[in-house]
């Protein structure tokens, strides 16, 4: 557990650079952890897929599934992978500042 | 000595990461055909490239009218703590994959068919056993469209170089 600058706004990270606190979380913190992940712009689709991750979150504490994902996003399959290449759920919930998913799907 | 330390701490401060893992799937049974596929997908997650090798029995988790039709094998499996002569009665099998689905379902672990389909699309690469593919008067029509070529072993080698090979 560190805090760190993102975007110059402190925030407290754990080891990998997930957010601890969901409440730290908003816009330029995302585009700064994209950036930081190999993403220079988040577009439309990138935002779509961070918000579902999110909103998900919040409103039942676990992440979706990359299953999920796929289905109830909006965004198949194939196209996350090309929106997120080192991995969809992982980096789609660092960039919405929500814990890293722990299942194995 | 002190160069060995220095060495090791070096070491130490970037952990080693996996690029890149090459599955075989040698079985033909849902508990055989399942470790395979998650450990292929949950590479594809974490951004690992991942090659899956079907070979054998294994081929049925590629095979076109087999795929969506896989068993939990009830007979010669200790894991299931019931005595062999009771998992070969009629059904039995049948019912035990239909408990061990619903299980899955709640989890969200996809059925087979549409594993492979999650699979495919998060760009691991699916190949099928040429050995076992003439061993059984195979052709690519066989497959689902999801399966890149028909390899050998020596292919699948030389595909799986700079990785980690894990056989299931």
């Amino acid at each position: 557990m560190s805090t760190t600058l993102i975007a110059d706004a402190p925030v407290e990270v754990d080891a990998e650079g997930f957010l601890l606190r969901t409440d730290e979380w908003n816009e330029t913190v995302a585009q700064g952890i994209a950036r930081a992940n190999g993403i220079p712009e988040l577009t439309d689709r990138h935002w779509l897929v961070v918000r579902f991750m999110r909103e998900r979150f919040l409103e039942t504490g676990t992440a979706p599934s990359i299953r999920s994902l796929g289905k109830e996003s909006g965004v198949p399959i194939k196209e996350l992978y090309q929106l997120f290449p080192k991995g969809p759920a992982k980096l789609a919930a660092k960039i919405g500042g929500i814990p890293k998913p722990k299942g194995c799907i | 000595m002190t160069e060995l330390l220095e060495s090791h701490e070096l070491a130490l401060t970037e952990p080693a990461t996996i690029e890149k893992v090459s599955i075989v799937i040698s079985k033909g049974s849902l508990e055989g055909i399942y470790p395979g596929l998650i450990m292929a997908n949950g590479a594809r997650m974490e951004g690992i490239e991942a090659d899956v090798f079907f070979t054998f029995f294994g081929l049925d988790a590629i095979r076109k009218g087999r795929f969506e039709k896989i068993k939990v094998a009830t007979v010669g499996n200790p894991g299931l703590h019931m005595p062999t002569l009771i998992g070969a009665i009629p059904g039995f099998s049948w019912l035990v994959t239909r408990m061990m689905k619903r299980q899955m379902e709640k989890i969200d672990i996809p059925p087979i068919p549409e594993f492979i389909e999650l699979v495919g699309d998060s760009g691991a690469r699916l190949y099928a056993c040429k050995a076992t593919v003439d061993m059984f008067d195979l052709t690519m029509e066989d497959f689902v469209s999801q399966v890149e070529e028909i390899i050998s072993v020596g292919e699948f080698y030389e595909k799986a170089a700079g990785g980690q090979i894990i056989f299931t």
